[in-house]
């Protein structure tokens, strides 16, 4: 029997008829086995083969720098779950049966993900905690503050959470659907608003994707200025989010500090491109501005100006014991959780994970500058804003590196027809984690599934995880030390 | 010893406050470009380059008519501004774009080569509003930006509490509502009993592409194509996301707290 699954490298493609194929309950085991051998599960989705349909898994080895990529023959009905053995499969298996219609057998929490019975996702029983002592808190979709809409449901006994159920869906716009055909007119500005925060982490893995359907890779100097695109956009998201720590602990200067430069990181991106979220930037064969020495040098001296402000207001946090006994051994995801359901990003390298896409799987620029990989082993949510700390100044020393440093050549070429009958897969460490684009092509060269994975993907399960046995009233903190996408959740 | 450095570094920097609307507006970033005109009767016969390149199909020219750009669709990529061989289409580098009405944003027709600004509401609803106006923010669709571009009007550089404008947690308390999104089918029911808890006399803004025409998602099944679907909407801001000081300019402009040029 051939090997159940094929290497490739981030950012590369492959024939489709080279993806291994295997019947569904061999398919099945061969993922749990690889699952079970470290690997870890990048996506995993379905797509209709001939007259059934069929699963495609994307593993990530992240020690060997490879990833690997299999399918099942086509079928219909059900197939054995793997949940029950990797709980970090669920919600693809929900999402799989939402989509498809296909039944993970013995999956224990078969609920829909983003669609529910009257097109409300609400629609579903929530998982319940008995006993006269309990009560249940209904939070959302609306919140209190300007932040995307989402449902929370707390299982309490008196201020202890001890079971919280997250329903999502209710930002659900149709983005994988309306691609089908595809690339359309409208593809790339969809795919900067996948999650608008992170529109240069989506925007280039689309980008690669394209590219290396097309057998090419951008010119050197895009690939570095999306990565300083990249970068900035990580400051911009993590100084916000010390900002709102800092305001749920009621630590205002660094909340008001904070709020103000994470403004100048996003003025800094809309130097390069207009905009201050990078909309028109990174597009399909390059980048869509130039950044001429003149403008780069400006940059260069907004970016030293910002840092230094971060750098201050971070101190103050730091400093304060107030802050640090409030987000000490707060909503805790241990490291063998995390690793259990498969989180991502900051959130994962905050439980002891060292998963760093720019570090294990490099692609584009990361392959010549690398940035150490920010890791704290706590878990809680001072973990979790150690981290951002930490990368916002590794993030600022690699900018300034890479600023003066810039590559030659032009910044955008023409781009070839995608591949017919192609498998192309994309990771990018975004903001938050790995942002995962593959893309199957037909015989026309045209989409016949793209599938994203957003890091929240990962992710929204760990913040459920860190609120049993913490107190509700820590919810709003918890919660930000996540920060997490409703939108690129709901796609 | 931290309070007094943090306090002796909060003096260090005083008031981080920028002095518009009384003083000069903030530049533009150079690349932004500002809002779009345009003047059809520049158009060659029969041209339509700018209409393929636009992403969101804003721009139009039905067979023997002018061209027709609708900056509520628009994503400001200023793709038709490239592609337009003769100047018609241009970027004018101004930041105000709101709107009072949905077709003062459409640009083509003679007279109409520039948005319509929108006037102030009027004297009632001023007098209720114009020095407090509470309003409760509901993305419904929203990808995170229009969000992050309202949030920002509450920091320390813009500080939009000194115009008695603020963002409040529950609808009961709110004057109106800003609405971000294309207006999923998932968020409707949530957008129309926020709107029903809003006691009247109450507004709605929009606020983005997507809020206001559904955005780079117009035409998706799975959504309403913008608040006024549902909804009566007093003021539309356009960009995506707009600016904040387009948005703060339409917050302004409605309650008629900018100064008469």
């Amino acid at each position: 029997m051939s090997a159940p699954f094929a290497l490739l490298s981030n950012a590369s493609s492959l024939p489709w008829e080279e993806v291994p194929r295997l019947p569904v309950d061999g398919f099945v085991k061969a993922t749990a086995e690889e699952l079970g051998r470290n690997a870890r599960l990048c996506s995993l989705f379905a797509m209709p083969d001939g007259t059934g349909t069929c699963l495609v898994a994307v593993l990530a080895f992240d020690a060997d720098n490879t990833l690997a990529v299999g399918r099942s023959a086509a079928f219909s009905g059900g197939y054995p779950s793997l949940t029950a053995r990797h709980p970090q499969a669920h919600l693809f298996e929900r999402e799989i049966r939402e989509q498809h219609g296909l039944v993970p057998e013995g999956h224990p929490w078969l609920k829909p993900v983003r669609k529910g019975g009257g097109g409300a996702p609400l629609n579903g029983e929530f998982f319940r905690v008995d006993g006269s002592e309990i009560h249940e808190v209904a939070v959302g979709p609306v919140h209190a503050g300007i932040i995307e809409p989402g449902h929370f449901r707390f299982q309490c006994a008196g201020e202890e959470v001890l079971h919280l159920e997250i329903a999502l869906g209710y930002q659900h716009r149709g983005v994988e659907e309306a691609l089908g055909d595809g690339p359309h007119r409208a593809t790339r500005c969809q795919m900067e608003t996948v999650s608008g925060d992170a529109t240069t982490a989506h925007a280039t893995a689309y980008a690669t994707v394209l590219e290396s359907l097309a057998g090419t890779e951008a010119p050197l100097r895009a690939q570095w200025l999306r990565a300083v695109a990249l970068e900035l956009e990580r400051l911009a998201n993590h100084t916000g989010d010390m900002g709102a720590l800092a305001g749920d602990v009621a630590f205002l200067p660094t909340a008001s500090a904070c709020g103000k430069i994470r403004g100048d990181f996003l003025n800094l991106t809309a130097m390069i491109c207009g905009n201050r979220f990078g909309r028109g930037l990174v597009v399909p064969g390059g980048c869509g501005h130039d950044l001429e020495p003149g403008r780069t040098a400006r940059l260069r001296d907004g970016l030293a100006a910002a840092l230094a402000d971060v750098e201050q207001a971070g101190a103050w946090f730091w400093d304060a014991a107030s802050v640090r006994a409030r987000f000490e051994g707060t909503g805790t995801v241990f490291p063998a959780q995390a690793a259990e359901i498969g989180m991502v990003g900051p959130a994962a390298r905050a439980s002891g994970l060292v998963r760093d896409v720019r570090y294990d799987h490099p692609s584009g620029w990361f392959r010549f500058a690398q940035l150490p990989v920010a890791v704290w082993p706590s878990g809680d949510v001072f973990a979790r804003a150690r981290v951002r700390s930490l990368e916002i100044q590794r993030s600022g020393e690699f900018l300034l590196e890479q600023l003066a440093s810039p590559a030659d050549g032009p910044v955008r070429e023409d781009l070839p027809e995608p591949a017919p009958d192609t498998l192309a897969v994309a990771l990018v460490e975004g903001w938050r984690g790995e942002v995962c684009h593959v893309a199957v092509t037909g015989g026309s060269g045209r989409f016949r599934r793209y599938k994203i994975t957003d890091p929240s993907f990962h992710n929204w399960t760990g913040l459920a995880l860190a609120l049993r046995g913490t107190a509700i009233s820590d919810f709003p903190i918890c919660n930000k030390s996540f920060n997490l996408s409703y939108c690129g959740f709901d796609l | 010893m931290f309070v007094l450095d943090t306090i002796t570094h909060r003096l260090k920097r005083g008031c981080e406050t920028m002095s518009f609307p009384d003083g000069p507006p903030p530049a533009l970033p150079d690349r932004h470009g500002g809002t779009l005109k345009v003047d059809a009767t520049l158009c060659a016969d029969g041209c339509t380059a700018c209409v393929p390149v636009c992403p969101t199909e804003a721009v139009t020219r039905p067979c023997g008519k002018p061209v027709s750009l609708d900056l509520g669709r628009c994503i400001f990529c200023a793709a038709c501004v490239g592609a337009c061989p003769t100047r018609a289409i241009t970027q004018t580098g101004d930041h105000r774009a709101a709107v009072r009405r949905r077709d003062d944003l459409v640009l083509g027709a003679p007279g109409a080569e520039e948005a319509r600004l929108a006037d102030a509401l009027d004297t009632k609803l001023r007098r209720l509003f114009g020095r407090s106006l509470r309003l409760r923010q509901v993305s419904a669709g929203g990808c995170a930006a229009c969000e992050a571009d309202t949030n920002v009007l509450g920091t320390i550089g813009w500080d939009l509490s000194r115009f008695g404008i603020q963002f409040v947690a529950s609808p009961r308390h709110a004057d109106g509502l800003l609405i971000t999104g294309p207006v999923t089918n998932n968020m409707e029911i949530a957008l129309r009993k926020t709107y029903d808890a809003v006691p009247g006399p109450k507004i709605v803004i929009a606020v983005g592409a997507c809020a206001i025409a559904g955005g780079p998602f117009v035409g998706h099944p799975e959504v309403r194509n913008g608040a006024d679907a549902l909804l009566p909407v007093d003021l539309y801001i356009p960009g995506c996301p707009p600016h904040p000081l387009t948005i703060l300019d339409g917050l302004l402009r409605l309650l008629d707290r900018l100064e008469k040029k």
